[in-house]
């Protein structure tokens, strides 16, 4: 057992037939807020883990803690991992964790991974306390936040790979009786040339295991890496070209009913009677069950059960939020705004003067912006299939944070964490909306009332209507240019604030004085992330606003943007090689224009320029140029997919995203009201890659998207001097 | 009333007659790789080809597809090795991947009818939704597959390591006589 550092530990051991494990857990970043305080060094941080197993037949087992749901994170940290290893890419196979705290109760989750396996405690009890009791606070394996190559990839991945080969090195140079100096690893092999000696991985594997563990592994540097850096192929792509991928609505479970189920359109209200005497005649209708919260018809299909449940009717409880309408829901903003006035509100940030920036500039611009509710329509419907019986609970979902489902299902069924088993499939779509558990409640609570295994599907109407939303939120702005039209202060207040908090800062532009302050405004809706999150709204407060400014000071939005970056060459190269890809500033035909957006989040500097064609009856996006830094891309051709991922996903929601509210109750239903983006609204997407900082990696989940909308209303207001204020763009008329 | 032909064997389903075509494959035959994505046509996952149209199968009853030919994306290919299938491998086009089975079905059949599709027809054929954002990928793949299948081109996108093409082609118990 050995221990390098209070920021990561690893063990080490023999499994069955002679495979050796290494493991290692860490704790970078963590971005869920108010578990911090668990951890003595204050620090935000958050416990990982990742493993890995080379097995007699020589192929090397990736074991990732994060969930794949098309971000392409399975392949990703497995190369980053084959590649300190020296691992041939080729024999390099990829496992789930399971969902168990392996660090908490040590025995199930190695049991389940590798039988009979005998290794030395993997959790070092010295780094318990802190550490143990924000695993248990929070689970282990959350995916989001663009976290897992820039935390679990560069910090454990690369590391258990390292150590795992200097272990096998080590083994060898022993058995050989040479200087592990001489020893080289590729492909799987281990080599000494002088010799001419050279044996699988497998050879050593056992050896290996009873090696002492390295203090610090040596990391490779870039000029040395050979899988990293590579477009490789995806590995979850094969079985989503013939339909054999399992998602969480895929389950089956012999002897399994369907339920279909419909919650109060208020959220937050209750059932308060229900008629269903046409519901218990239909045909394959097994139970009706008021749930309290909302109601559920099981049935021996899931159409039997959709169809029964449509005809029961409900009455339900009178909430605080009856009566409620989007207009009273921005009044509402505007009049905490109001409130707030010149000081109030909670200071965020706050640098230089800002009434000397504002008494002394020479111009002075002032907008509001406002943003709708998002759902997030996953295509994959929310869905949970649940079996509790014998005191036991199985599980069957796609979720972002395994360990938590398994926890929520756990308390639904009033048994204890050990007694429940949860199987995560692949996520129909995550967006944010997976890292919810209420669909892991309700089925829990339906298979717990029937004592069969039912397998619990939203409608898509459920879906659209009982999300956990993007908010909604206004945000004001006051600017000041000097006389040169150089910015000099900058003042925001806006509303609601959820997570990253950095999200409304401006610390890679150069103003002079800056203040930014934020009002909460309370609403019975509930809220979730949304991809890229505050940084959703906030990408397209900001960079609407600098144009702005930009125009009051008779500069072009790219120009404008490169003097507040001039101190920060890495940002200005992003900025200037998307302007450049774009042929910015050659002429364009009529009503056509250009837009410029660069927002930095999660870690990553992305720009983005987008050309409108403002000739049609709608705004028509006809090409985005994309230049992103993430410090250093694992996989360009995974990367550039999450950079088009980012544009459809924000784009859609720019273009027609806009769930309102109406007497309490979300007013979208389905896709014909709560429109999406489709192939022939594609523009095309060109990406250029930048590695600027090989050490300090970003993510590529979330960072594609919110520069989107400020570049298309940017360019909107470039072609036809109409400046969007409020999303989505399809409220507005343009002739 | 509801015997028709599903991936090449003869069906008859003990189900209501006015069950959508999606939940008698996905809830009866276990073929889950036809997705329930909105159950009103919108969104084009639970896409099947049937007589060889592109059919949305929450739309259609299995009434209506008496003795009709069904073919699901279970059947495209035994081995992944429809042309479709090896394009949307080599060009990495799923992401989450929910949505790919119609997106896959859907271009299988424009490329029955037009084998040389244009971006513009690929944009008019292509109705189905996908949230995350595979649509340029899309037209690369569906182009090359059209070079593929018109003999223009060859294409082995084999499956990536630990990836057995034999598990494409799993028994699907409903549809195996005798059980």
């Amino acid at each position: 057992m050995g221990k390098w550092s209070r920021r990561a530990f690893i063990g080490a051991g023999v499994a069955a037939g002679g495979a050796l494990v290494v493991g290692i857990a860490v704790r970078p970043g963590n971005p869920i807020d108010g578990l911090s305080p668990l951890l003595t060094d204050g620090e935000n941080e958050q416990l990982l883990n990742a493993w890995v197993k080379v097995d007699t037949d020589n192929i090397v087992t990736a074991v990732i803690p994060h969930v794949e749901m098309g971000q392409g994170v399975y392949t990703a940290l497995a190369q980053m991992l084959a590649d300190e290893m020296d691992a041939d890419w080729s024999k390099v196979q990829i496992l789930e964790a399971p969902a168990d705290m392996q660090y908490v109760s040590d025995s199930i989750g190695r049991d389940f991974l590798f039988p009979n396996l005998q290794v030395p405690a993997l959790i070092e009890p010295t780094v318990a306390g802190g550490i143990l009791e924000l695993a248990q606070a929070m689970g282990l394996q959350f995916t989001g936040g663009s976290y897992s190559v820039r935390a679990t990839g560069q910090r454990a991945m690369r590391t258990a790979g390292a150590a795992a080969r200097e272990m096998l090195v080590a083994a060898a140079a022993s058995e050989w009786q040479v200087p592990a100096a001489e020893i080289t690893t590729a492909d799987s092999m281990i080599i000494h040339a002088e010799s001419g000696k050279s044996e699988p991985f497998a050879t050593f594997a056992r050896a290996a295991a009873e090696q002492s563990l390295p203090a610090k592994p040596k990391l490779k540097s870039p000029e040395n890496y050979k899988i990293m850096g590579q477009p490789k192929a995806r590995h979850d792509i094969p079985e989503k070209v013939d339909g054999s991928a399992v998602f969480g609505i895929d389950a089956d479970v012999p002897g399994m009913k369907y339920a279909a189920v419909k919650a109060p359109p208020v959220i937050g209200a209750t059932i308060e009677s229900m008629d269903a005497t046409t519901a218990k005649t239909m045909p394959g209708v097994l139970q009706i069950l008021n749930m309290g919260d909302f109601v559920a018809v099981v049935a021996d299909g899931y159409w039997q059960a959709q169809q029964a449940l449509g005809t029961i009717d409900t009455r339900y409880s009178k909430t605080e939020g009856d009566g409620l309408d989007q207009d009273a829901i921005f009044a509402r903003y505007a009049s905490h705004l109001d409130e707030a006035g010149e000081d109030g509100g909670d200071m965020q940030t706050e640098a230089g003067d800002i009434t000397k920036g504002f008494t002394e500039a020479a111009t002075k611009v002032e907008a509001e912006y406002k943003v709708p509710f998002l759902a997030h329509a996953t295509m994959e419907p929310m869905n949970c299939t649940a079996w509790v019986r014998d005191g036991k609970c199985d599980v069957w979902s796609g979720h972002q944070a395994p360990v938590n489902a398994r926890q929520a299902a756990a308390d639904a069924a009033g048994l204890p964490f050990e007694d429940v088993t949860y199987h995560n499939a692949y996520l129909g779509g995550g967006f944010g909306r997976r890292s919810d558990s209420d669909a892991i409640i309700m089925a829990t609570r339906i298979a717990k009332a029937t004592g069969y295994p039912v397998k619990m599907i939203w409608s898509r109407e459920e879906d659209t209507a009982q999300d956990h939303y993007r908010p909604s939120a206004t945000s004001r702005f006051r600017g000041g240019l000097d006389k040169d039209g150089k910015a000099v202060s900058w003042d925001n207040i806006h509303t609601h604030l959820f997570d990253p908090a950095d999200a409304p800062t401006i610390p890679h532009y150069n103003i002079a004085s800056h203040r930014i302050r934020k009002v909460d405004v309370s609403m019975h809706l509930r809220f979730g992330p949304w991809r890229s999150v505050d940084h959703s709204q906030h990408g397209f407060f900001i960079e609407s606003f600098v144009d702005e400014m930009a125009h009051a000071a008779g500069k072009d939005g790219y120009a404008f943007r490169r003097e507040l970056l001039a101190k920060s060459p890495r940002h200005l190269k992003v900025l200037d090689t998307a302007a450049k890809m774009s042929g910015w500033g050659s002429a364009l035909p009529e009503k056509h224009g250009r837009g410029i957006a660069f927002v930095p989040s999660f870690g990553s500097i992305v720009a983005q320029v987008a050309e409108v064609d403002m000739s049609g009856p709608k705004p028509r996006v006809t090409k985005v140029y994309v230049a992103a830094d993430p410090g250093f891309v694992v996989n360009p051709d995974g990367f550039t997919a999450q950079m088009e991922s980012g544009i459809v996903y924000g784009l859609t929601a720019a273009l027609y995203g806009d769930i309102t509210i109406k007497d309490g109750a979300v007013q979208q239903s389905n896709f014909h009201d709560y429109p999406m983006l489709r192939i022939d609204e594609m523009p095309e997407v060109e990406v250029t890659l930048i590695n600027g900082d090989h050490e300090r990696l970003g993510g590529g989940g979330e960072p594609g998207l919110p520069p989107i909308a400020p570049a298309v209303t940017n360019a909107i207001f470039a072609a036809t001097g109409t400046r969007v204020r409020e999303l989505p763009i399809a409220k507005h008329d343009f002739a | 009333m509801t015997k028709f032909t599903v991936n090449d064997r003869p069906v008859q389903y003990r189900m209501d007659p006015e069950t959508p075509l999606l939940w008698a494959l996905r809830d009866a035959s276990n073929l889950t790789g036809t997705k329930y994505g909105c159950g009103t046509g919108d969104c084009g996952a639970c896409m099947v080809e049937v007589d060889g149209e592109a059919i949305r199968s929450c739309l259609v009853t299995i009434g209506e597809m008496e003795g009709r030919f069904v073919t699901t994306i279970e059947a495209l290919s035994r081995d992944r090795s429809h042309p479709v299938q090896q394009a949307w491998a080599a060009e990495n086009v799923p992401q989450c991947g929910f949505c790919q089975s119609g997106m896959i079905m859907a271009a299988a059949v424009l490329l029955k009818k037009n084998s040389n599709p244009s971006k513009a027809a690929i944009d008019e054929a292509i109705t189905n939704i996908c949230r995350c954002g595979t649509y340029p990928r899309i037209r690369e793949a569906i182009q090359r597959a059209g070079r593929v299948a018109r003999g223009e081109a060859v294409l082995s996108a084999a499956p990536p390591p630990g990836i057995d093409p034999d598990d494409a082609a799993k028994a699907v118990p409903a549809l195996t006589p005798g059980k």
